[in-house]
């Protein structure tokens, strides 16, 4: 397809790798010619220089043969008008703008086809929204739900405590005493669709997989959960803890807000009154612990610089925060990041991305395309969602006797309305719901991709 | 430095020149020609095994290169296809001397068109030889890295690392994508080449006199903007209509090829507005019509339309570095001669097969030029310099001045170095390095169209490949032989 990326800042940059990288015709439009080069020298992509709300560009980015735009600028005015735009000089093209002022997002979400977008992104409240998720879950360090919510793929960290350390995973069922399957492990940053012979090591990160119910009594055998969480600690008072301070506070929890900017702390102070606002700075500890960090069931760091979550996040661990949210804005550092005590870590910008690449991917395929598609253990792994039509080769015939592909892996398969770990008896049949682990440097686009022969 | 890429991309450009001598190969069987049959099958051999050989090495290889990666491996694959290229002239004993048959060659993949062989015996040589020294141009014209970006798919999420390849073959101060696929666009150009030497081949076939083996070998000349001919007359043995069909078509290959992409989609606006191709024609005009007078004010040739013909036959030539020639020029009066040696240096447009400094290169330099004097009157001036509607990067411009540094720097060192040898007049040696390095193949007086180089010595003809190999790859690939940090390990 052809796709037309303007601002080529974090999320933009992202876009294209994963867009280019899947094939698509990209090209990219920003203000700043150096910062193109960067893109043009490691994609294949073509770039154009100018204002991406103005038509002459648009132009000369070929917006006539264009199936979707993608706004990602950092201001929402220059976002929608470049969609309009593109939308009057082709009334076909697909467009998707990130908006992100609270002020008016709403009433842009509800009227988009007024503002000419098929789809708007707000990465801070889709952040909010996955921490929102965390906390209600307490424990794992990230969630990604499938089929209706009816099925979830939870990240855990292996340490040495853990019932499952130095374990194969063909036991794993049997230790916690309910249907589950490991589906990935991501071992010293490399992830890994393990097989059933494999030990877990301390250290590891796994993903399970399991309908919701088997999902959460294995977790509690686990001894993960930890209760429900009354009190949520949040370091910063940006966009995304307005948004994640707004909902917890809509389910009755407690919310602590520390920020620095005096008139940031009037103005929370009085778009959310149900929350205790602490003006302060963050990167003084005698604040955070005058404040009490240490008795909140969840501490959340959501400033504006990545170090300062880190060692905030560092710190609340040390304090014996059993749930900790770290919000990192540079996917660059998660590498680093991995290895330190933070909790889990929630990058806006992937999350962004991966709901773009799910609407792309969606439009590319109509059927036969996954039915939604999530990115695990940083994007290095894809579980996707997928329906048996009639198109899908090897209905009917037991896993046993299908050549898969390698690093692919059946989760879980939804049969007539049960859900089912699968095994070598286990089949597709039609109307099936499955979802499907693989790596993503050989993405699963179509179903029928994951067979070998 | 990434080696093991850089070797991969070496070994695939050589496997496919492999696989393209058996045409000529097929045409020594035909023609039951053993010394030939002989020199491409060894070097077909040699072709197969070292490539198969170094991509089973780099199997492995991580395709991530840099610029310097880039430049490294072009400036490689030319030398070392050079190389390969050579040995069929070398084996049949068509050129008994190896480093003769690696001029020729070299002359004939960077589309110079000088010949160390005497004119009279060129139409001595086999059908094989003729066929493969003019195919030669072809692929040297539009470049063999970009052919390998069409052939080959390249894995989608390293893909941009071919553009640091495209950039370091393909002639032009600004390089660019087409549409974003980089295989595609090399599609399209090779596309748009094809076309245009299967159109030019056509109306060559229609002239009774050439059989469709001399209409492709003339075609392959005019297209690349080489000029290897197939005897010692060059064009001037055949009918006007065979002169004037080259004339219109070296023409044609000199202009940019991207302005061919938007005829094809339409975009005839784009081309109206292009300064480059404006500055193009009425360069030529201006040369075709000063020439016309010079040369009747000298009693040069009878009649208008004989003036009019060779006049725009040889400024074709000239300034679109073909170097075919109808007439010996040598004889023309100075002012014509000065004329043709100023087209030497100008060349034709930027991104088509033509060699020379390139116009868009001359009109950036006049447009600097005229800033820097002008800001010179109003000292605090900011102004950005534009070009075909749109403003020129600093960059861009930072880049054609020093490659015009570097280019006259190499001019003038390899005129010394070629000056040793003694046995040229100066005017030669000087046309001749000219003629090298914008890759146009004849000079004047010695190294002329009725000339040769055979006479240089070897160390000589060695700095001309050079010369050769830099003018047509724009310097850069070959400077980074030259430095240090290319050879050391990382």
């Amino acid at each position: 397809m052809n796709i037309i990326i303007t601002g080529n800042g974090k999320v933009g940059k992202t876009l294209t790798r994963q867009l280019s990288g899947e094939g698509h015709n990209i090209t990219v439009i920003d203000k700043d010619s150096s910062v193109l080069e960067s893109s043009i020298e490691n994609y294949d992509v073509l770039t154009v220089t100018g204002n991406c709300a103005s038509r002459k560009v648009l132009d000369a980015a070929e917006i006539e043969k264009t199936d979707v735009v993608i706004a990602t600028a950092a201001t929402d005015e220059t976002n929608l008008l470049c969609c309009l735009s593109a939308r009057s000089a082709n009334p076909d093209v697909k467009t998707i703008a990130r908006i992100r002022t609270p002020d008016y997002v709403d009433n842009i979400e509800r009227d988009r086809d007024l503002y000419g977008l098929s789809l708007a992104i707000n990465l801070e409240k889709n952040a909010a929204i996955e921490m929102d998720r965390l906390i209600k879950f307490p424990g794992v360090l990230k969630r990604e739900t499938f089929i209706r919510g009816r099925v979830e793929i939870v990240e855990l960290a292996i340490n040495e405590d853990s019932p499952l350390c130095d374990e194969p995973l063909t036991k794993i069922s049997s230790i916690l005493r309910s249907q589950v399957l490991v589906c990935c492990v991501l071992r010293d940053g490399e992830a890994i669709i393990p097989g059933g012979s494999f030990v877990l090591r301390h250290g590891d990160r796994i993903f399970v997989t399991g309908a919701i119910e088997a999902l959460s009594k294995g977790l509690r055998t686990l001894g993960v959960v930890t209760g429900k969480i009354k009190k949520v600690f949040i370091v910063g008072g940006g966009r995304v803890s307005f948004y994640l301070a707004h909902r917890l506070v809509r389910n009755g929890l407690d919310v602590t807000i520390v920020e620095k900017k005096r008139e940031r702390c009037e103005e929370l102070s009085q778009i959310i009154p149900e929350a205790c606002i602490i003006c302060g700075d963050a990167s003084d500890m005698t604040v955070l612990e005058s404040e009490r960090m240490g008795s909140f069931d969840a501490v959340a760091s959501l400033t504006g610089i990545d170090e300062l979550n880190i060692i905030t996040s560092i710190f609340a661990t040390k304090l014996g925060v059993k749930n900790v949210i770290t919000k990192i804005g540079r996917d660059e550092n998660r590498k680093v990041v991995d290895s330190l005590p933070v909790g889990s870590i929630v990058c806006p910008k992937e999350l962004c991305c991966s709901a773009i690449v799910r609407y792309i991917r969606g439009m590319q395929a109509g059927s036969g395309a996954a039915d939604s598609v999530h990115f695990l253990a940083e994007g290095l792994v894809e579980a996707s969602e997928f329906t048996i039509d009639e198109t899908t080769r090897h209905r009917d015939t037991p896993l046993r006797k299908i050549k898969l592909k390698k690093n692919t892996l059946v989760a879980c398969v939804r049969h007539n309305g049960k859900f089912v770990v699968p095994d070598g008896d286990s089949c597709f049949s039609l109307n099936d719901k499955v979802i499907i682990v693989s790596k993503s440097s050989d993405a699963v686009l179509g179903f029928n991709d994951i067979f070998a022969d | 430095m990434n080696y093991k890429a850089v070797l991969r991309i070496n070994a695939q450009v050589i496997l496919i020149e492999t696989v393209l001598m058996t045409v000529p190969l097929i045409i020594c069987m035909a023609d039951g020609d053993s010394p030939g049959f002989r020199g491409f099958a060894a070097a077909m051999i040699i072709g197969f095994v070292l490539s198969g050989a170094a991509l089973w090495l780099t199997r492995k290889a991580k395709n991530n290169i840099g610029a310097r990666d880039g430049f490294f491996a072009v400036g490689l694959a030319w030398t070392l296809m050079s190389l390969l290229g050579a040995l069929p002239l070398f084996v049949s004993n068509s050129i008994p001397s190896y480093v003769d048959a690696f001029f020729e060659i070299v002359s004939g993949f960077t589309t110079t068109g000088a010949s160390i062989i005497p004119g009279e015996e060129i139409a001595s040589l086999s059908r094989g030889i003729l066929y493969w020294r003019s195919f030669t141009h072809w692929l040297g014209g539009m470049g063999m890295l970009v052919l390998l970006l069409a052939v080959i798919p390249q894995s989608g999420r390293n893909g941009g690392f071919s553009l640091h390849i495209l950039r370091a073959e393909s002639p032009g101060p600004s390089v660019g994508k087409l549409v974003p696929k980089m295989r595609q666009t090399a599609m399209i150009l090779y596309f748009c080449y094809f076309a245009l030497t299967f159109l030019d081949t056509i109306f060559l076939v229609a002239s009774p006199e050439l059989s469709l083996f001399d209409a492709l070998c003339l075609a392959y000349g005019t297209a690349g903007t080489g000029g290897f001919g197939l005897n010692g007359h060059s064009i001037g043995g055949y009918s006007p209509y065979v002169q004037n069909v080259c004339t219109v078509f070296m023409y044609l290959f000199g202009v940019n090829f991207t302005l061919y992409y938007y005829l094809l989609m339409r975009r005839v606006s784009y081309i109206f507005k292009d300064e480059e191709l404006r500055m193009y024609l009425a360069t030529i005009t201006l040369s075709i019509t000063v020439i016309m007078i010079n040369l009747w004010r000298n009693g040069i040739f009878s009649t208008f339309g004989e003036r009019l013909r060779h006049a725009a036959f040889q400024v074709a030539s000239v300034m679109t570095t073909t170097g075919y020639t109808t007439t010996d020029f040598n004889e023309w009066p100075s002012l014509s001669k000065g004329i043709m040696v100023c087209l030497m240096f100008m060349g034709a447009c930027a991104g088509s097969t033509g060699g020379g400094i390139k116009i868009m290169r001359v009109l950036l330099l006049g447009k600097t030029i005229r800033r820097n004097t002008h800001s010179l009157l109003h000292p605090r001036e900011v102004k950005a310099i534009r070009y075909n509607g749109g403003v020129v990067d600093e960059r861009v411009i930072e880049n054609v001045q020093s490659y015009m540094a570097i280019y006259v720097a190499i001019l003038i060192f390899s005129f010394i170095l070629i000056s040793m040898d003694g046995r040229f007049s100066v005017l030669s040696n000087a046309t001749a390095v000219i003629s090298a390095l914008n890759n146009i193949g004849p000079g004047l007086e010695q190294v002329g169209p009725s000339g040769n180089f055979a006479g240089y010595s070897v160390f000589s003809k060695l700095v001309l490949c050079f010369d050769m190999l830099a003018g047509r790859l724009e310097i850069f690939p070959m400077l980074v032989f030259f430095s240090r940090s290319t050879w050391k390990k990382v």
